[in-house]
């Protein structure tokens, strides 16, 4: 694909700005992408194939590996489609639970997408600023499951354990000083003018293309398209809730930024009115097929222990069928679509992972364009290489 | 439930249009969940899918997968493969399953051309289930090294080990 005129450039696998393992195959003409043709698969750990020999329940674990920025995104989607399967809905205060963390989690996987984009670009101290708050949350996660990363909080049929005391106040206590921590992000770069000529109509897409190309999440909406699954086809109760769906206009590197900054103080909005929503209740569907028995039952009650003993020896049976259950992650429209032969393991769950149709449109938005504004490109669309190759 | 009374049921528009349009091509038409699967024959996926997309009242604009499943170890396992594509459709919110069977070594007809978003989730239906799609601008392997024997998401590839370790393995 050389010629005489243009060179060819590999950036990656091992690129630190290619967020991962990312490598991409670039032909240059002096300094402008003639071509950029993306290779992934470098992480590729047959997620999918795996949970088809896992039951239910086993699976909850691995699918924090998928985007494992935004690991109860990834389980929320999971037991959704499970539920929707077994024809269960969560009781009102699981529902909540549910949405108070996602939301955490959108919070600091868009903080993890600041730090780093505004690194690759060169503004190194967002980063500190962004991990510090990012920090508090890897907290709250400690606090509900034990677990600062890979938490699997969420079970088929609720949760697993309820809220410790004091997490209320602890969460309350983030999002009061959050909006002047993302005055402090915004001091450095909004108006900052490096920022701006490195942002600013770099890596355009125009809608009709960003649709074509299966482009979701803050990236359609800076072309402006408001398409978000918590407000188009609502689940866990989002319906419920007051929140804006913010958009641009033209589909650039800047606006992808000013639309996820946007995106943190609604989360934080949405966070908070699930904290007032919270009454007590319980956290589980009252079905001891799914959900194990109080461990003092064990003890006094026969069939709670023939239930805990089917329930950790053989895990339960869905009923056979396909369902596909979208939620609004972080970085888009996460869809599993989960097949069940009737059996206690899936037949076949696919992740629509968004970092993989929206990595896609990558050469689409830097061909044509300066070599050093594939960094800008990659960093604005948040890409998880594990979610793309799973 | 909440999460399936949010959804926009395709039940009526959609399918009433499809029966006047494509009447012939609907093989199937199941509807569980809320969710409406239609399968359709490979010969007419594509006058399918350009009717959905292009018909105003149902403009199923958005592809959001293409995902391959093997339906060797089902009771009813004959044509093995099936693919499925999810649609949704931005403006009216509403989502539709469409899919086709096909046997071993039987084409699919790439929708690539539709929807351009097709293409990198069917390579990855090639790679991973060996599924090969017509007229597709770029089928190559995605995800697994272009070296690679077999199709690991295939019911009888073994889940612990590549074939070649497999091989080896003393009696």
């Amino acid at each position: 694909m050389t010629t005489a005129r243009t060179m060819t450039l590999n950036m990656g696998p091992q690129h630190p700005s290619t967020h991962g393992v990312l490598r991409l195959v670039l032909e240059l003409d002096g300094e402008v992408v003639v071509r950029c043709e993306p290779h992934i698969g470098y992480l590729h750990t047959g997620i999918e194939k795996g949970l088809e020999s896992k039951r239910y329940q086993q699976g909850i674990p691995l699918t924090d590996r998928l985007d494992y920025l935004a690991p109860l995104s990834n389980n929320l989607a999971y037991v959704l489609a499970i539920e929707k399967a077994l024809g269960i809905e969560v009781p009102e205060r699981a529902q909540t639970i549910r949405v108070l963390l996602t939301e955490l989690t959108r919070i600091k996987s868009h903080l993890v997408w600041l730090g780093t984009h505004a690194m690759d670009i060169g503004a190194m101290s967002v980063f500190l600023y962004c991990f510090r708050e990012r920090e508090q949350i890897l907290d709250m996660y400690e606090a509900v499951s034990g677990q600062r990363l890979m938490s699997s909080y969420f079970r088929v049929g609720g949760v697993v354990a309820d809220l410790p005391p004091g997490f209320e106040a602890q969460v309350q206590a983030f999002l009061a000083t959050f909006p002047s921590r993302l005055e402090e992000y915004e001091a450095l770069l909004t108006q900052n003018p490096l920022w701006r000529q490195r942002t600013v109509g770099i890596g355009t897409i125009r809608a009709a293309d960003a649709i074509a190309l299966g482009v979701s999440g803050p990236a359609l909406r800076a072309c402006g398209v408001a398409y978000d699954v918590r407000r188009a086809n609502p689940y866990s109760g989002y319906e419920r809730y007051q929140f804006d769906v913010p958009i641009g206009k033209v589909g650039d590197v800047y606006e992808r930024y000013t639309i996820r900054i946007a995106e943190m103080r609604q989360s934080r909005l949405i966070a908070g009115q699930a904290l007032q929503r919270l009454q007590p209740g319980p956290i589980n569907v009252a079905d001891p097929k799914l959900i194990p028995p109080p461990k003092a039952l064990l003890k006094t009650s026969m069939e709670a222990l023939i239930h805990h003993f089917k329930l950790y020896s053989e895990g339960f049976s869905v009923p056979a069928g396909e369902v596909y259950q979208a939620v609004e992650a972080p970085k888009g429209e996460l869809g599993v679509y989960l097949v069940s032969d009737g059996g206690n393991r899936p037949y076949r769950v696919h992740y629509r992972a968004p970092s993989f149709a929206n990595l896609q449109a990558l050469p689409r938005m830097v061909e044509g364009r300066l070599v050093a504004d594939v960094i800008a490109v990659i960093g604005s669309l948040d890409i998880v290489l594990g979610e793309i190759d799973r | 439930m909440t999460e399936v009374a949010g959804e926009v049921s395709t039940e009526g528009l959609v399918l009433q249009r499809l029966r006047e349009q494509c009447g012939d091509a609907l093989l199937d038409v199941k509807v569980w969940r809320h969710e409406t699967t239609i399968l359709v024959a490979p010969h007419d996926l594509l006058r399918v899918c350009k009717y959905l997309r292009d018909e105003r009242e149902i403009a199923f604009d958005f592809l959001s997968s293409v995902v391959g499943v093997d339906r060797l170890t089902l009771p009813d396992s004959s044509p093995r493969f099936e693919v499925v594509y999810h649609l949704y459709s931005i403006q009216y919110k509403r989502r539709l399953r469409l899919k086709v069977r096909v046997h071993e070594g039987e084409a699919v007809p790439s929708v690539t051309a539709v929807w351009e978003s097709a293409n990198w989730h069917e390579r990855e239906v090639f790679d991973l289930f060996g599924v090969v799609f017509q007229d597709h601008p770029d089928l190559r392997r995605i995800l697994m090294p272009e070296d690679w024997e077999g199709h690991p998401l295939r019911k009888d590839y073994p889940v612990e080990a590549s074939p070649k370790w497999w091989e080896e393995e003393p009696a």
